[in-house]
């Protein structure tokens, strides 16, 4: 087991006028599931390939634990691609089927049949070591497969979408088998998807990264609370936070008579707009015909809170990643009594919790 | 939803199929075969008028890249298999989604290696096997494809004038870039090593090996041709300015591997005592392309080799050197090789392609030659061939597969 360090690691394409992967930097602790997260072409898969020894590093450094790997071939990096193509061979035994790559690497027979059994226990698997998968059910064999990367116990687990080829079911129950079992086995781990929700639930840290820039690398929490930047603020969350940009009055915000605050200090540097950012659960109905005044669109009920989705005279920003697309204005509501599609309804965001952007930079201002 | 196909060969009979079954209920009228081969995916064989097709059930996203991905290597000239089309929108009767279908085309006379190891084999097969794979993963990375999941089972095998041929099958986990770095390809032959071994091993338990092969030593061989093939086609060589004959050295020994070099870098040192040259662009098939040009036979790389090294002798028998090449190709063509494959009995074209046994029957010729202590005539090495050799061999035009078992490993849970 080690830490990982990305020390402005950078990865240009030859031809390529701007780097893929531009000063990476992050530091992974021993045992941390780290989630690279981002749209398509932002360079969350060259930033693990980078690590893996699949892309040449440009500049900066990789370690694993206080060994520059920048410049070692995969094989002697001592990281592991986790199931990403395994296929079970039928006429092997189950043990084998787990410990073949050992022998290959040339351990000897005793330690190979002590990590086979080891990582077996931590399958439920014991029982049918010796049988052929043949005889496994389905989720029995995709387990040995997870097998025979565990056996292999490198010092960095590698995975790249890994769910990619699963439907929406099997994606969720995957999902929770792998992160239960990274954390059993404590082995540092990291994990690329587009999925920011499977990233949120997965990673102990997510990195957001856009364009090849790392835009925030914090714990869910974190990231969801105090996004550090109006990327961060659309791409991470669903239904996605609502961004609008607003005029700054003195001591804070206007929303159609309602207030919100913000100290002065924070507003001394931004100019005469902000972008203010609240999330669906935010919010709540006015009852004074201040606030942001929405009509509703569509009402979508879902027993204990209702999602209503509406259009507003307020500009809105359009959200990025999965949320890309249309920008309806988006609250939750109280689902016994949600408001009827086609009513006019005025919301203000719950006190504390709004995010400010600076509207030029995008970054945020204050706490 | 509706049924949206996207094919290159417009075919009506493809509106047939059953497409609102999942595939691994097709009626066993509809296929070619029973269910086959280990995969993660349900594959299947079906017929559709004189063709065989396969068809893989996966997921829409993956089903239209790997699509596009084989369009792509097929027009990188790279041997894999034809993509023939993807079926969208699937439906059960009830309205449930289904996944897409991708469909290739079945390549004639082309074996899975399984297939191989359930027939009485030469001694050495494995080894040949590595050699056709480590041309094909060189021809490969040599275009940029970085394979992903480089297996036997991932590959189909085609006799080459007593070599084979490999033929990439599944381009699921590929990804084409405009060059690999030494890590993508390191990383790659350690893909294919660990699963060959585990192929081979497999094949050992259930008792298809050969007792002396051993499934390390021939899953590291791989490496060893590879390198020494990338070497030979990318390697940098010096000399002296006076050894300007090596560049035309270079160049010969590129066409014996069976490649063409279409632009080689030449440089020298600032003094011009050293010449410096590196092979920039190379394409394979050399022999093949040759003989395509003369005769129209469109066959294997080692076919071909074997083919114009007998149309030389014919050349030389006949006392035509000096003729237009592509005249006495023509008549070589006419008079030696197409009276050989037509006088194939119909019921025995499905053994062997007719390059194939125009190659089987120079070798028999040789040994029947050797036997009597003089030269055989051709018509009588052809008449005892198909007589006492052909009829023994199986036949191999449309093999899909030994009995295994279907393994989905990721696509299904308790």
């Amino acid at each position: 087991m080690a830490t990982v360090t990305f020390d402005n690691a950078t990865r240009q394409y030859p031809g390529n006028p701007v780097p893929s992967v531009d000063k990476l930097n992050i530091e992974i602790a021993d045992g941390e599931f780290l989630v690279l997260v981002g749209p398509s072409g932002c360079g969350k898969s060259t930033s693990l390939r980078m690590l893996a020894g699949l892309e040449e590093v440009n500049g900066g450094r990789i370690l694993i634990g206080d060994r520059d790997v920048t410049n070692l071939s995969p094989k002697d990096r001592d990281v592991a691609m986790v199931f990403q193509n395994y296929a079970l061979y039928p006429h092997m035994t189950v043990a084998d089927n787990m410990g073949f790559a050992l022998k290959i690497a040339g351990v000897d027979k005793a330690e190979i049949r002590k990590r086979v059994e080891e990582a077996a226990k931590i399958l439920d698997l014991t029982p049918y070591l010796d049988r052929k998968p043949k005889a496994l059910s389905g989720g029995q064999r995709q387990r040995v497969a997870m097998g025979r990367a565990i056996v292999r116990s490198p010092q960095v687990f590698l995975m790249d979408e890994p769910l990619s080829n699963l439907d929406a079911k099997l994606r969720v129950q995957t999902r929770t088998q792998i992160a239960s079992l990274q954390r059993r086995l404590g082995v540092t781990t990291v994990y690329v998807t587009h999925d920011q929700v499977e990233a949120m639930t997965m990673g102990d840290r997510v990195a957001v990264l856009k364009d090849g820039i790392l835009q925030q690398c914090d714990s869910p929490r974190r990231m969801y609370d105090h996004p550090a930047n109006v990327f961060v603020a659309g791409f991470i969350g669903s239904p996605a936070m609502n961004l609008m940009n607003v005029a700054v009055t003195d001591g804070g915000v206007d929303l159609h008579g309602h207030t919100v605050p913000i100290s002065r200090e924070d507003l001394s540097g931004v100019g005469k707009d902000v972008t203010l950012g609240v999330r669906p659960e935010d919010l709540e109905l006015s009852s004074d015909q201040s606030g942001i005044p929405v009509t509703v669109d569509v009402v979508e009920e879902l027993g204990a809170d209702a999602y209503i989705y509406g259009s507003t005279e307020q500009k809105l920003l359009e959200a990025t990643g999965e949320n890309a697309g249309a920008v309806p204005f988006i609250a939750r509501v109280d689902g016994r009594r949600p408001p009827e599609k086609g009513e006019k309804i005025y919301l203000k965001p719950k006190a504390g919790h709004v995010h400010v952007f600076n509207s030029e930079s995008g970054l945020r201002v204050g706490d | 939803m509706t049924l949206e196909i996207t094919t290159a060969r417009p075919e009506s009979a493809l509106l047939d199929l059953p497409w609102s079954t999942p595939l691994e209920e097709w009626p066993e009228s509809h296929l070619a075969a029973l269910p086959r081969g280990i995969s993660r995916h349900v594959v299947r064989f079906v017929k559709l008028g004189p063709r065989v097709l396969a068809v893989k059930e996966i997921k829409d996203d993956i089903a239209d890249r790997e699509y596009a991905m084989l369009r792509s290597l097929r027009r990188l000239d790279v041997p894999c298999v034809e993509p023939f089309g993807v079926v969208h929108g699937r439906t059960t009767a009830d309205g449930e989604p289904l996944d897409a279908c991708l469909i290739t085309r079945h390549l004639q006379f082309s074996l899975p290696y399984r297939a191989l190891y359930s027939q009485n084999l030469r001694p050495d097969t494995a080894v040949r096997l590595m050699d056709a794979l480590a041309v094909l993963l060189v021809r490969l990375h040599l275009e940029g494809f970085w394979w992903g999941d480089v297996s036997l089972s991932n590959t189909l095998f085609r006799r080459d004038a007593g070599a084979f041929a490999a033929y990439l099958v599944d381009a699921e986990t590929g990804e084409l870039h405009s060059r690999l770095s030494d890590g993508q390809r390191e990383h790659d032959l350690d893909i294919a090593r660990v699963n060959i071994a585990g192929e081979l091993m497999d094949l050992a338990a259930g008792g298809f090996l050969e007792e002396h092969a051993d499934p390390f030593e021939v899953s590291a061989s791989i490496i060893e041709r590879y390198h020494t093939l990338w070497h030979a086609l990318t390697g940098t060589e010096r000399f002296e300015a006076g050894d300007r004959w090596r560049v035309d050295e270079r160049i010969r020994r590129l066409n014996e591997l069976g490649f063409d070099v279409d632009e080689l870098s030449i440089t020298t040192d600032i003094g011009g005592t050293e010449i410096v040259i590196t092979p920039k662009v190379v394409d394979a098939g050399h022999h093949s392309r040759r003989l395509l040009r003369l005769t129209g036979l469109d066959v294997g790389e080692n076919q071909a080799r074997r083919l114009l090294n007998d149309l030389d002798a014919y050349a030389a028998a006949t006392d035509r050197q000096g003729d237009d090449e592509e005249i006495v190709a023509h008549d070589w063509l006419a008079k030696i090789y197409e009276p050989v494959t037509r006088a194939v009995p119909r019921e025995l074209t499905g053994r062997l392609e007719p390059a194939e046994i125009f190659h089987e029957v120079l070798e028999h010729r040789w040994y029947m030659s050797e036997r009597a202590g003089h030269d055989t005539p051709i018509e009588d090495a052809l008449r005892d061939y198909v007589q006492t050799v052909l009829p023994a061999k199986p036949e191999e035009k449309a093999v899909l597969g030994v009995d295994t078992e279907e393994m989905p490993v990721i696509s299904r849970f308790d």
